[in-house]
């Protein structure tokens, strides 16, 4: 136990002389280099501009408002879109993560040392690529619309579902697995009946989460051109319509919040 | 199962049971599921001959990751992924540090109802918002450069930290904290010594998962002008030098597998 000796009596302390000196090291090394990144960013700031945004601010949002209702005639269709890039993305995502995570999971893998490096590779590097550079990336090759859109959320999709469920199958119950095994069943009969009825909740859940996950993505995809309704928020954008900008926005928020409540009822009803 | 049961299906074959146990149900979600994806895939327009086309380009791309150009933009790069860099640490920095009160006023086991209901609502604004939303109003505001992505990343950590945070004080065991409180500790102590030491671990963890977050959103900021690699990586997209742009995404991959390797260490330390 760290202690103080002062005036012949010991004072308990909370750690030793040489650990408080090195916390207190590392503190000064994150102070320093946050200071110095708050520097880099103040540096690439014109202050001016943001002195004066509160202003900026007030002309926005007084431009803003009130939004312009009759405009939601001409969102139907970006809605109808967005929904379904985020839908056949996470589909075609399922389809793609389920191999995917069977071959990444310790237990199920056929070759841990040359198959399962090149399904967490593929994991990885889909899910650290943010949808809307795979957006960028596909319209470049197959031209803008919406099938460049789920397309791009299908791959970035397929990094985050295959994470959750080869994680979900390295957690199954192994003796169900054996016992399966010892009643002399084959490979594919072993995961259909072992295996696939222990995770299908968790499937079912992460399905779920990622489509809630994928209708916010979508939702955005249009900014660079990949179809549903950040296509018109781009256009509004473009022209100063900031009236129709904020209804956008109002329908995004709308959309955002039943597909949450959606996703958080159906996972209640699977756990 | 109780007994009748198992005499009645004795000598019966066995079937499988289903996932989802009602029938009408089970029909219903699936007769729903076949109108809708009949009804989306009718609707999405796809130029197959534009897609053929564009293939010749998609290999061209996944070729070039055989011969990334780091070297012919290796100014521009170098410069953006500073920038990125620079506005993840500071915005974690100060999103972590404004989540924590926020984290506690939004816990109904530590907060009175008003300053609950308060911290709620941000948490509430701050989730819903999709960051590329909140940044293109942030740039219109604030203007071009990195202080607007810095401002993006430090609104939407506040949202996502909070709420895990405020989740986990909920869950933690009362008891501590009431044996602190009956040694006579004030409010601040109480925190510092009862409830803190329970949730840090899970805080430190949240904390990484969220740099690592704050990265990969950085990467697309620059896309509506906030600073980072994203400006130099539309850039590339657009003059078709896949090589270079290549090149960015190795190293944002990259850079990612690091973060997550150096937060699985960091975690397995503090827990």
């Amino acid at each position: 136990m760290p202690v103080l000796e002062r005036e012949g009596e010991t004072v308990w302390r909370r750690r030793t002389t040489g650990q408080s000196m090195a916390r207190w090291f590392a503190w000064l090394i994150g102070a320093a280099v946050f200071l110095y990144c708050w520097q880099q960013i103040s540096e690439a700031t014109t202050w001016f501009f943001v002195w004066d945004a509160p202003r900026i601010a007030e002309d926005i949002w007084s431009r803003a408002t009130p939004p312009r209702w009759e405009y939601i005639t001409q969102l139907g269709r970006p809605v109808w879109d967005t929904l379904n890039i985020a839908t056949l993305g996470t589909i075609i995502a399922l389809f793609l993560a389920v191999p995917v995570a069977f071959l990444a999971a310790r237990n199920t893998t056929p070759s841990a040392l040359f198959v399962r490096p090149i399904a967490l590779l593929i994991i990885v590097s889909t899910r650290s690529i943010n949808s809307l550079i795979w957006a960028l990336l596909l319209i470049a090759i197959i031209g803008p619309g919406v099938f460049a859109g789920v397309v791009a959320i299908a791959i970035r999709s397929i990094g985050f579902c295959a994470k959750l469920l080869y994680e979900a199958i390295e957690e199954i119950d192994k003796t169900q697995v054996e016992a399966i095994t010892a009643t002399g069943a084959s490979r594919w009969q072993v995961m259909a009946y072992g295996i696939v009825p222990q995770i299908l909740p968790a499937f079912a859940g992460i399905a779920v989460f990622r489509w809630d996950i994928n209708i916010r993505e979508s939702t955005v995809l249009g900014l660079v051109g990949a179809g549903g309704i950040g296509l018109q928020l781009s256009a509004s954008l473009n022209v100063l319509a900031w009236p129709q900008v904020s209804l956008i926005l109002i329908v995004i928020l709308v959309a955002v919040v039943i597909s949450e409540w959606v996703s958080a009822k159906v996972r209640g009803a699977i756990i | 199962m109780s007994q009748p049961d198992l005499d009645q299906m004795l000598a019966q074959g066995w079937r499988k049971p289903h996932f989802i146990q009602n029938p009408m149900l089970r029909w219903g979600l699936i007769l729903g599921a076949a109108v809708y994806m009949v009804l989306a895939v009718s609707t999405i327009e796809v130029d197959w001959g534009r897609v053929y086309e564009g293939l010749d380009r998609g290999w061209q791309f996944i070729l070039s990751f055989t011969r990334p150009d780091f070297v012919s933009r290796w100014g521009d790069i170098w410069a953006g992924l500073v920038e990125s860099i620079v506005m993840t640490v500071a915005a974690s920095v100060v999103g972590i540090a404004i989540s924590i009160p926020i984290g506690l006023g939004a816990a109904r086991n530590i907060a009175p109802l008003p300053v609950y209901l308060v911290c709620r609502a941000i948490v509430a604004i701050s989730r819903a918002l999709q960051e590329i939303i909140v940044a293109i109003l942030l740039v219109a505001i604030f203007g071009f450069g990195p202080l607007a992505g810095f401002l993006t990343l430090s609104f939407a950590t506040i949202g996502f930290l909070s709420k895990l945070l405020a989740e986990d004080i909920e869950a933690m065991d009362k008891v501590q904290a009431e044996a602190i409180k009956a040694s006579g500790a004030r409010w601040m102590q109480w925190i510092n010594y009862g409830v803190q030491p329970q949730v840090m671990p899970r805080l430190v963890g949240l904390s990484m998962y969220r740099i690592d977050i704050n990265f990969r959103e950085s990467a697309i900021l620059g896309l509506v002008g906030a600073g980072g690699i994203g400006a130099t990586l539309n850039t590339a997209f657009d003059r078709y030098e896949y090589d270079t742009a290549a090149a960015i995404l190795i190293l944002i991959i990259g850079i990612v597998m690091a973060l997550e390797y150096l937060s699985g260490i960091i975690r397995a330390r503090v827990q």
